[in-house]
């Protein structure tokens, strides 16, 4: 690819989606984007760029960014988050939340759909000491391929093997053919919306847990703080925000601390009850 | 160093569940059914068992069920790796005191994975 369309597809899926793509990832836009191009009519990425530049269609230019967008997930992916959410968040909040029994959690770029629906089967196994709370819990994505497929709830015999205990698939999946169909009532619990992380996202409320995990890897650093400026304006004061195991808000914004003994998870700044050991 | 016996008919499944497991810093021994897994139980517990269901001579679910009915036979955590998919056979396992599930085909992902999941990693 030369120089000039790998440009033009980089600055496109920046401008879309924030995804900063260096030069060395020229062959990720090869292999994620030929497809694309076969999809629309088009027989090479050089046909691809020529369209771009000439005739953009909305279609293309949203499944392109999709393509380079969209990326794997897993049930309880790198566990300790879940059982950080499960030991420490949720005790915390339903001391802290028990005058509103009401919790608000946001899984931002929930791809497949794994992520909130690991936060329901661990909502749902809890549900003894949620008895009379109001739970809801808001995941969204950029691409609306992947959030229909995460609607679905449907998964292959492989994506129910990393990560999900054998119990819950047993528990919580229904056999169909050679795919795993959650249970409705774990469907129920998660309202999909599409969502893009670079615009407004006020309209979706306050949360009391922000799952943003494996996400600002993918950004320059000021997306970075942007993105987390604004999540903390959308996170109550005793909230919590989960990155992934490569992110960090240190350098990036004072609006979050980090909590002692808990990689990964943070708290405003300003929070009233701070984490014991914090 | 955790000490696992991988127990398998299929001579090639066991390279391969070998090679992924020696480069998660495992000791490995091999079974070819559950009567030699047993025997190798016997002379040392393991911590992990990787288990095929379907085995000449002795079944993993057997051999199984025997080792839990040991004084210290609930100690290995028990990983069945089996082309056997449906609930079926996994509740019978979980039934049987089997900690995971491996539904063939695998990869290192999925044995990562399962093995993380049961504090093994």
């Amino acid at each position: 690819m030369n120089i000039d369309d790998f440009n033009l597809l980089a600055k496109l899926i920046r401008d879309r989606s924030g995804l900063n793509l260096t030069k060395d990832k020229g062959y990720l836009l090869e292999s994620r984007l030929l497809p694309v191009a076969r999809q629309h009519n088009l027989k090479t990425l050089e046909e691809l760029t020529m369209k771009l530049r000439s005739r953009p269609d909305n279609a293309l230019v949203r499944d392109v960014v999709e393509a380079m967008t969209t990326n794997e997930s897993f049930f309880f992916r790198d566990v300790k988050p879940f059982d950080q959410f499960k030991g420490v968040v949720l005790p915390h909040l339903l001391a802290t939340k028990s005058a509103t029994r009401s919790i608000k959690i946001w899984s931002a770029a929930c791809s497949s759909g794994q992520e909130p629906y690991s936060l329901a089967m661990i909502l749902k196994e809890e549900k003894a000491k949620l008895q009379g709370w109001n739970i809801d819990i808001v995941a969204t994505d950029l691409s609306t391929q992947i959030l229909s497929k995460a609607q679905a709830g449907q998964y292959a015999q492989f994506e129910v093997q990393r990560g999900l205990p054998i119990q819950y698939l047993v528990k919580y999946f229904k056999q169909q053919g050679d795919r795993w169909q959650i249970d409705q009532s774990i469907r129920d619990m998660v309202r999909f919306r599409p969502l893009n992380l670079l615009e407004d996202f006020s309209s979706l409320g306050n949360f009391d847990v922000i799952f943003c995990r494996n996400v600002l890897i993918y950004f320059d650093q000021p997306t970075k703080t942007i993105v987390l400026e604004r999540m903390s304006r959308q996170l109550s004061n005793d909230g919590f925000l989960f990155l992934g195991g490569a992110e960090t808000v240190v350098g990036i914004t004072n609006k979050f601390q980090t909590t002692v003994n808990q990689r990964g998870l943070y708290q405003q700044a300003g929070a009233t009850h701070k984490l014991a050991g914090s | 160093m955790k000490y696992c016996l991988i127990v398998d008919d299929s001579r090639v499944v066991r390279k391969v569940a070998r090679r992924i497991l020696e480069d998660l810093s495992f000791e490995i021994e091999e079974a070819a059914d559950g009567k030699l897994a047993l025997e190798a139980c016997k002379r040392r517990l393991p911590d992990v068992v990787l288990l095929d269901w379907n085995m000449p001579i002795m079944n993993g679910l057997e051999f199984l069920v025997e080792l839990r009915q040991w004084p210290e036979g609930d100690k290995p955590i028990v990983v069945f790796c089996t082309t056997e998919n449906d609930i079926a056979h996994i509740q019978a396992a979980i039934g049987a005191g089997a900690n995971e599930y491996i539904m063939k085909p695998f990869d290192s992902d999925i044995i990562q994975a399962k093995f993380q999941q049961v504090g093994l990693l």
